[in-house]
């Protein structure tokens, strides 16, 4: 080799500044783009003209960027029940699950129904679908963080298998109990329990006529200012992240674990109820089979590529509402999931950019 | 040719090597003659670790010339520093846990080809085990080995890839003292052998004990270069490494001690292999008071440890001030004003990816004015560390550096700072210096003098017979798990407490 320069890879003996994080996960997303053009080329597609494409589908006009934050209004919920629970190093990946329970749960107080739905007002109706939706979630939660503070059961497994018990709960009720016509389905919700959307407002302003855009996108942001404060000002994120870090440390601070490892797990479930709750509420209006095309799932990535950060959860979840809405336009619709999991792959491996400088560095200095 | 000496295991000459805004290695030499033991010397950061990964491989020289065996060398990868003869023990041992020693042993090596005959290797690994008086049994799975046993087995691993130069990175530190004496008899029946080894230490009586000659490191510069052994002072030593004067016996002040604080009665507990640690123990210790406990690893000194804190449950009773603690959490143990200084201080001490700042506030982060109702104010927690950092003389760059990022020294001073700050009535100290260098070792000792003057019980564990002799009022010598007697620590002897070590009770007590 003769070349003049090197390239050196020099491991970071300071810490990175605090930005370098989100301008390398942005570099990813556009290397991520760059390599999926390139790949369109190979098979004979325009790229240029794709992307374009995709951009209008997403972000093109009020309407569908709408649509793009109506499929991230759930993650952005997911997406945060992730990352609370990964800060403690508790590995749920059963938000799925939660998901449903959450939509089960407030369900129930339509279906059952808990109260009167003609003279109820219809801020204490959602309130009371809130509150259900969480509790479904969080029971949800409760059981494999019981099972793991006192039993030592991995929560791994118990969150994967208790999203099928989930679903096939929900199923024998739609099915079975409260079929429309022998269809997978509840019969639509009544008016009153629907999430405002912003085309209720269609009348007073003619520009939100046909903007489905619902109240549950609000939740997910105040959900995730509440998350931010707990985990970077209360005394409870601050046990959440010692415990995550060291457990045997925290023990020695004198933090209960077990309590605190339950409680972990029913925020989490709760807030991925909470998701299941907007979503039936404010998109289905009513319980159905196929409610999520795996929102639990994709909220794992989030928490992940937003690096546990609840504000960067929220952008991460909008750019993956994108990847939904274009994968729907877009053929072959496989398309956006070779996106996203070079997405994936290129935001994993940017971490080097954290923990080393590259360098270019001429050789003769060396000598 | 038999005539002439054969040449020197390795020559280093002028050695430059540079990290980005450290010169890790300036000019250093280093000669490493046949069959002896080099001892390389200096405090933490002092640039040892980096020289000797240079010479396993692991590290290219910005400049200078290595030798091994009189031919020149120039190492791309630890392989090619093994193909010449080179093994490095590492201070952190590489070991399958589940696997057996042979196994181990074998890991990594193109023979075994497919069949594993193990049988043939066992024995394989028995012969060279009876070669350097090494013992282990080659079947044993790794978890169920002692360290001193686990260490033995890396020896074996350097020594069966036909390791003639053996680089020991701090091999005593995880060790117990007859454990060391052993290791150092095997050091000497290898160089009897023919083999070289490198030793590096922070502790000087070991050096003087069993190397020939030494190279001591100071900021990444030499400070003595391959001089005797022999001859040379404690005191000589310790200015070469640090460069003043050390004052080993630091000044403890005559005081009288106070009410009873620490009262252990009847105390019986098990280890985490469900066998009896602690067997009807019974001590007290008062205020201003320092009690040693001195005995060989493993006698229950752990477990004391843990439960007086409420790490561990036992049987019996614990009262602090009069109050019962006993089986019950942590906390209860923390709100009666017991402090913990932790044996392992990186695995329970600190939260190694939290900031200096996130550790320090540990134990009063819901106190006034760093906790408020719910919150936690940062700005005072920055403020509140920053302060510790400037008294204790934390070496770092700021307060929102990483613990993991400290160095033993500086990462003890941060436990240390956090457990006074408590104002404890009672401080559990458990091995508070091993591991560190001597400048550290003393400011730790002072601190610990300073709560003693302030009217604090404190039980200090220790394996360092003069630390407990120097810091202690009293000594209680622990035996498998009993107090064979207590002694007062002006007037103690040496030879009697290692007695009592070796488990022969105290007539008069």
């Amino acid at each position: 080799m003769n070349l003049p320069y090197t390239v050196i890879f020099e491991k970071r003996t300071a810490d990175y500044p605090k930005w370098l994080p989100a301008v390398t996960s942005l570099l990813s997303v556009i290397v991520a783009f760059i390599i999926s053009g390139i790949v369109l080329k190979i098979i004979g597609g325009d790229p240029l003209r794709v992307l374009k494409f995709f951009f209008t589908a997403t972000f093109g006009s009020w309407a569908v960027f709408s649509d793009t934050m109506v499929k991230a209004t759930p993650l952005i919920m997911v997406g945060l029940a992730c990352a609370v629970a990964f800060k403690m190093k508790l590995w749920n990946i059963g938000a799925e699950g939660q998901f449903y329970m959450g939509a089960f749960f407030s369900s129930l107080v339509v279906l059952v129904p808990m109260v009167n739905l003609e003279t109820t007002p219809k801020f204490i109706v959602i309130a009371l679908m809130m509150i259900m939706g969480m509790i479904g979630g969080a029971i949800w939660g409760f059981i494999p963080g019981y099972l793991k503070a006192k039993y030592q059961v991995n929560e791994i497994i118990i969150t994967l298998m208790l999203n099928y018990i989930a679903l096939y709960w929900n199923n024998f009720w739609i099915f079975d109990k409260w079929s429309d016509a022998g269809f997978q389905m509840t019969p639509q919700f009544e008016k009153i329990a629907w999430l405002p959307r912003l085309s209720d407002l269609a009348k007073e302003y003619k520009a939100f006529s046909g903007i489905t855009l619902h109240l549950g996108v609000v939740f997910g942001i105040i959900a995730a200012i509440i998350i931010w404060w707990i985990l970077e000002r209360s005394h409870w994120g601050y046990e959440i992240k010692l415990i995550g870090d060291n457990p045997q440390a925290a023990r020695y601070a004198g933090l209960n674990i077990t309590k605190n490892l339950i409680l972990v797990m029913m925020l989490s479930g709760a807030l991925a109820g909470l998701a299941g709750m907007s979503e039936i509420s404010g998109v289905v209006h009513r319980l159905q089979e196929k409610i999520s095309p795996g929102y639990g799932f994709t909220g794992i990535i989030v928490a992940w590529l937003a690096k546990l950060n609840p504000f960067a959860v929220i952008i991460v979840s909008i750019l993956f509402g994108a990847l939904i809405v274009a994968g729907r336009e877009i053929q072959p619709s496989g398309l956006s999931n070779l996106l996203q999991g070079i997405i994936l792959f290129m935001v994993i491996s940017s971490d080097v950019l954290l923990r080393y400088k590259i360098r270019l560095v001429r050789l003769e200095q060396e000598a | 040719m038999t005539s002439s000496p054969p040449p020197n295991a390795v020559e280093m000459k002028d050695i430059v090597i540079r990290f980005p805004g450290v010169l890790a290695n300036d000019h250093v030499n280093l000669t490493l003659k046949h069959g002896e033991i080099h001892a390389l010397l200096g405090e933490n950061g002092a640039g040892k670790s980096t020289l000797m990964n240079a010479l396993a491989g692991l590290y290219k020289p910005v400049s200078g010339v290595m030798k091994v065996h009189g031919e020149e060398v120039n190492f791309s990868s630890p392989k090619d520093a093994i193909a010449k003869g080179i093994g490095m023990v590492h201070q952190h041992f590489m070991l399958v846990p589940t696997q057996t020693v042979t196994e181990n042993i074998l890991l990594g090596l193109d023979e075994p080809k497919f069949f594993m005959d193990l049988a043939k290797y066992d024995q394989k690994i028995r012969d060279l085990q009876d070669q350097f008086g090494l013992r282990v049994d080659p079947t044993a799975l790794i978890w169920q080995l002692s360290v001193g046993e686990q260490q033995r087995v890396e020896i074996l691993k350097t020594l069966y890839r036909g390791a003639d130069i053996l680089i020991m990175d701090e091999p005593t530190a995880v060790l117990a003292p007859q454990e060391i004496d052993e290791l150092m008899n095997t050091m000497r029946s290898m160089t009897e052998q023919g083999k070289s080894i490198i030793f590096i230490s922070h502790k000087l009586n070991e050096v003087t004990a069993v190397a020939d000659r030494l190279t001591v490191l100071r900021k990444g510069v030499a400070t003595a270069e391959g001089i005797d052994v022999e001859g040379l002072t404690g005191e000589k030593l310790a200015e070469l490494m640090v460069g003043r004067k050390v004052i080993f016996s630091v000044e403890k002040k005559a005081q009288e001690p106070g009410a009873v604080v620490l009262d252990v009665r009847e105390v019986s507990a098990e280890n985490n292999k469900g066998v009896r640690a602690l067997n009807k123990l019974s001590l007290d210790v008062r205020e201003g008071e320092i009690l040693g406990i001195a005995g060989v690893a493993g006698n229950g000194q752990s477990e004391l440890a843990e439960v007086i804190t409420g790490m561990r449950g036992c049987e019996g009773s614990i009262l602090i001030n009069g109050e019962d603690v006993s089986n019950q959490e942590p906390s209860a143990a923390i709100a009666r004003g017991v402090a913990h200084v932790p044996e392992d201080r990186t695995g329970v001490g600190s939260a190694p990816n939290m900031t200096i700042t996130e550790n320090t506030i540990m134990k009063n982060y819901r106190e006034k004015p760093i906790g408020n109702k719910w919150s936690i104010n940062f700005t005072e927690a920055r403020s509140h560390a920053r302060g510790l950092k400037d008294a204790y003389d934390i070496l770092a760059p700021n307060v929102r550096t990483m613990a993991r990022k400290l160095s033993g020294g500086n990462l003890q001073k941060v436990i240390l700072a956090r457990e006074i700050t408590t104002n404890p009535k009672l401080m559990v100290a458990m091995q508070p210096t091993r591991g560190l260098d001597v400048g550290a070792i003393e400011s730790i000792q002072r601190l610990l003098l300073a709560q003693r003057e302030e009217g604090t019980a404190i039980l200090l564990i220790s394996e360092e017979l003069d630390e407990l002799l120097t810091l202690s009022d009293r000594i209680a010598v622990l035996h498998e798990g009993e107090v064979m007697g207590i002694l007062d620590a002006e007037n103690a002897e040496v030879k009697e407490i290692g007695l009592m070590m070796t488990g022969m009770k105290r007539s008069d007590s």
